[in-house]
């Protein structure tokens, strides 16, 4: 039987605040009918289902597979997760006497999950198919001759702006550069239009500006420069050039041919909204190799990605990095156990969360920050900053001014009440933004504190 | 090559300016001065970045107190999560369909919280912290959970300033504290303390050591604003005392009218008082009994002037518009007279003497006055007599006072609500299972549509004869085809205060009806129902859970 999850963890799931408020009001028994939870038989995953009554005569059939997690309603609902699966993990996850007892699955609940599976082994069979190798490599050529002629107009204009002098870039706005990202965005380099976009908005981020936007323009010209003379770079790092220009990889590839398998804590999380997407960002932790990974997951809007993976636990899953100088960016693939509730994590002082960013840039010098657990420091609001600063008031990362407005800091600065805490984060040039803290040791058995607040 | 040690700052400068007009610094010479400022400035980002090093800590906050409390069971701990995050959907309007309404429920579960002596989880300070900052009738309950860390943490945002004004009164610490300084410390915050501080400060004294606290109003008292000096009088309210009365007299000859006027009403609360004496030998000249027939009846002659004498005791001499000065005379005095007076001048009980005929339409303005006078004086027996039984009607019960004196002898008769009495405020007199069961009966009789204000002075959670009555009542509006929103207040209250045990009740009115009433009452009706039996389902788990012990799942 898997752990339960809490209701923190559950309401993470909700693809916006409405959806989080309209489960948590059907998280009480008095809608639900016939619900029940059961090990399913096939693939050793547990289901939760239920009857939920609704504005109808018949009532919505809702069912969850927490392993992966899956989601089935009968509503019309368009959010995903819908508010009825959401409510019913709510009052699974306040425990069996709440109203869930285990039973045995009714015939609509076995019916999903064997679709499920079945489709699941399609989709394995159809990734294996044969592949007509020589086309794919023309198109591959044809890309690449695309992306190193945008690199080299994006070379000239990075020249031409200089010798003209930034000084009118504050007039200029973003203009001149939405049209150089739409070009980039033509010639196939994804992730060259995502940072030529930016630099529009430097200069109007404060003071300080022709200095952040000339480090950029550096990082730029490195990044294009670095694809100009890709066939001249060891192999990691030119996957490392590869893919911040745009070049993705399968991720079931990847599994296929170099897959770690470890204890994963989940270190993390956070989502981030733009108009089209949600992004979920999920840091995880290796027990026994010690490595640090990032699995992205995305959502359409109005829905939660799929990965869910509750900050605080462990999963013994395998797991695949993109290839890079300094790997990262990871694939979940198979499950073993799991999800189970881990202890906080160790971590690092101050001093040494910054030579960690350090080292990392040195394999990859267009990393912004670089996750890292951080022990034994005490979150202080200043005048100018909030800071984490060591126990003895010593040395301190500034925080991240970004995250300045965040509430998180707040909650931050409550479970530490000016003591030492462990916090997770991603320590980088703009400082350090939290994401994730373990109580300080209160002495006194405070034990939901130790589970790891999202921030 | 020398360019890595270009200083970054002439970097700067050189892109501002550009290239054709500035050359790169350490690129003298190169063909393309931009490639070479670009390469420059590649390499000078990424050892900026890499050499850097940790800032110099500011001053480290103070730690938080200690909270010996006991941390809340992990199920408790959760609904408290769910209830704040709900928190931003009260007040939103609109229907809300068959879902309850949590955040309905936190004021109850901050309460129960509370009670129990739990502290708030840390992580959901700032989450409780701007719930009370949002809604001052938290503020009592979630400031008390919150505790010494609660306080901690407000003390550096100040969004969360309002919590230091509620101050340490609000987070006593359970041990109750007070060192040997104490009494210094008092005087300070006394001399130097925002208002609401000071008004905290008496009350907490007051419950300690009452001469002290007076004491310490008396230091100042000829100084404070009048305002202020309004509010002081007014927190004596709570445990008044013979002992106050010196300090009151010396109040009824302040400079502000409205401070004479309360302490003159705090002196006739206190029936001992010389205050009271005086008041009761004016109403004595005003209201006497005379034998008629075979019995007796009473009769009034009203007050001809408002004198000086009176007007020092609170008399206000002008009366409101619509209403004859020797009525609103009358009126004042007697409610400012002990009621003991009465019992003891015409030798009857307080029933015998408002069963009393009295003559010349003076029955109702009598009638208010004792009223009033048994509210201020908290005379059980009084209020009893005044509100009667329960207007008679069709009684739920079938064992209700069906005697003929029912329905006409209470102060409080037919019609509006508050005609003689406010019947509200004279059962908040009474013992509370008293309480519940008039206004049972009184709901058997009328229905709901007059008992709103009747049931939010009834105990929480209502006893089972009120759950019942209020049930049965609600039953009978939908047979009767109204639509549900007539109820809405009603219905509010019984989500809050119905006793849980209910549910099974309620849950038998959510199935549809074929009723011929309103077109779509029956739907609003199930949906109704079905969200205060699920409300109160969540009523009995969320107490329930507080129940456990801590930190058991």
């Amino acid at each position: 039987m898997e752990e339960r999850w809490t209701a923190e963890q559950v309401l993470a799931l909700a693809p916006d605040a409405a959806s989080r408020k309209a489960g948590s009001r059907l998280s009480a028994p008095g809608p639900w009918s016939g619900t029940g939870t059961a090990v399913l038989p096939d693939d050793g995953g547990t289901a939760v289902w239920g009857l939920c009554k609704g504005s109808g005569s018949k009532p919505y059939q809702t069912v969850v597979d927490i392993a992966a997690p899956a989601y089935k309603c009968s509503c019309p609902s368009r959010k995903f997760p819908c508010k009825h699966a959401l409510g019913l993990l709510l009052l699974w996850s306040a425990g069996a006497e709440a109203g869930v007892p285990g039973e045995q699955a009714p015939e609509w609940v076995t019916q999903w999950a064997d679709s499920r599976r079945i489709r699941a082994e399609k989709g394995t069979a159809r990734a294996q198919g044969p592949v007509d190798e020589a086309a794919a490599r023309r198109r591959a050529q044809r890309r690449a001759q695309r992306v190193a002629e945008g690199a080299g107009e994006l070379e000239r204009r990075l020249a031409d702006q200089l010798r003209a002098g930034l000084a009118g870039a504050e007039q200029a706005g973003y203009q001149g550069w939405d049209e150089v990202a739409a070009r980039m965005v033509d010639a196939q380099a994804p992730g060259l239009a995502g940072r030529v976009r930016e630099l529009g908005a430097i200069p109007a981020s404060g003071g300080g500006w022709p200095s952040r936007l000339l480090e950029e323009y550096g990082l730029l010209h490195l990044l294009s420069k670095g694809y100009l003379g890709l066939d001249r770079l060891p192999e990691p790092l030119a996957a490392t050039v590869r893919s911040r220009v745009g070049f993705t990889r399968d991720g079931a590839e990847l599994l296929r041919t170099a897959a770690v398998r470890d204890l994963w804590q989940v270190l993390g999380q956070e989502d981030s909204t733009d108009d089209r997407l949600t992004t979920r960002r999920v840091w995880l932790r290796g027990e026994r190799t010690g490595r640090t990974a990032l699995v992205l997951s995305f959502g359409a809007a109005g829905r939660a990605p799929e990965l869910v993976l509750p900050t605080g636990l462990s999963v013994e899953a395998d797991l695949a990095f993109h290839p890079s100088a300094r790997p990262l960016r990871a694939v979940i693939g198979e499950r073993y156990e799991g999800p189970a509730p881990a202890a906080a994590p160790s971590g690092i002082s101050v001093g040494q969360a910054l030579d960690t960013y350090c080292e990392a840039l040195r394999d990859d010098p267009w990393l912004d920050a670089w996750p890292v657990v951080l022990e034994g420091v005490v979150p202080v609001p200043g005048p100018y900053g909030w800071q984490m600063a060591d126990a003895q008031g010593r040395e301190a990362l500034p925080v991240d001014p970004r995250g300045a407005a965040r509430p998180g800091l707040w909650r931050l600065a409550a479970v530490s009440g000016g003591g030492p805490v462990t916090v997770f984060g991603e320590c980088g040039h703009r400082g350090f933004a939290p994401r994730t803290v373990w109580g300080g040791d209160t002495g006194d058995g405070d034990t939901g504190d130790m589970e790891g607040v999202a921030l | 090559m020398n360019g890595l040690e270009a200083p970054w700052e002439e970097l700067v400068t050189t892109a501002l300016l550009g290239t054709e007009r500035r050359a790169a610094p350490a690129a003298a010479g190169a063909d393309d001065q931009a490639a070479a400022l670009l390469d420059l400035a590649a390499v000078g980002t990424v050892r900026r970045r890499a050499g850097l090093r940790p800032a110099e800590a500011q001053a480290l906050p103070e730690q938080a107190p200690r909270d010996p409390r006991p941390p809340l069971p992990t199920a408790a701990r959760r609904r408290l999560a769910l209830l704040l995050s709900d928190r931003t959907g009260a007040g939103s309007g609109g229907s809300r369909g068959s879902a309850p309404n949590l955040g309905e429920l936190l004021p109850q579960w901050l309460h129960a919280a509370r009670g129990h002596g739990y502290r708030a989880p840390a992580a959901l300070l700032p989450a409780l912290l701007d719930a009370a900052r949002g809604r001052s009738d938290l503020r009592r309950d979630a400031l008390a959970l919150a505790g010494p860390r609660g306080l901690w943490l407000a003390g550096l945002n100040p969004d969360w300033k309002f919590a230091l004004r509620a101050g340490p009164a609000a987070v006593a610490s359970p041990e109750g504290g007070g060192g040997e300084n104490s009494g210094d410390a008092e005087r300070r915050l006394w001399e130097e303390g925002l208002f609401a501080e000071r008004v905290g400060l008496i009350a907490r004294l007051r419950a300690r050591d009452a001469r002290a606290a007076l004491n310490l109003l008396r230091s100042t008292w000829a100084d404070e604003r009048a305002e202020d000096r309004l509010l002081f009088l007014d927190s004596l309210r709570e445990g008044l005392d013979p002992d106050d009365e010196p300090f009151l007299e010396e109040a009824l000859a302040d400079r502000s009218k409205n401070v004479r006027a309360t302490a003159a009403e705090l002196l006739s609360c206190l029936p001992g008082s010389a205050l009271a004496a005086r008041m009761a030998a004016r109403a004595r000249a005003c209201v006497a009994l005379e034998p008629v027939g075979g019995g007796h009846r009473i009769v009034v002659e009203a007050p001809y002037e408002c004198d000086a004498e009176m007007q020092r005791d609170g008399i206000a001499p002008k009366p409101p518009t619509g209403r004859g000065e020797r009525a609103w005379w009358l009126g004042q005095l007697v409610e400012a007279s002990p009621l003991s007076l009465w019992t003891e001048r015409f030798s009857r009980s307080p029933e015998e003497i408002v069963a009393l005929a009295v003559t010349d339409d003076w029955r109702g303005d009598l009638h208010a006055a004792w009223s009033r006078a048994a509210v201020r004086q908290r005379d059980a027996l009084w209020a009893r007599a005044l509100l009667g039984a329960p207007p008679r009607g069709h009684d739920p019960q079938g064992k209700g006072p069906a005697t003929e004196a029912a329905s006409g002898v209470g102060a409080f008769v037919v019609g509006p609500v508050g005609t003689a009495g406010d019947p509200a405020k004279l059962l908040s007199v009474l013992p509370h299972g008293e309480r519940a069961l008039w206004v049972a009966r009184f709901i058997g009789a009328h229905g709901l549509s007059e008992a709103f204000q009747l049931l939010g002075v009834c105990a929480v959670p209502w006893s089972e004869p009120l759950g019942r009555a209020v049930v049965d009542a609600l039953d009978i509006a939908r047979e009767a085809g109204n639509y549900p929103w007539s109820f809405s207040g009603v219905m509010g209250l019984a989500e809050r205060c119905l006793d849980p045990a209910q549910a099974d009740r309620v849950d038998a009115l959510t199935a549809i009806p074929e009723t011929d009433g309103a077109p779509g009452a029956g739907n609003y009706w199930s949906e109704v129902f079905q969200r205060l039996a699920s409300t109160l389902r969540i009523r009995a788990a969320m107490l329930a859970e507080l129940e456990a012990g801590p930190g058991e799942r």
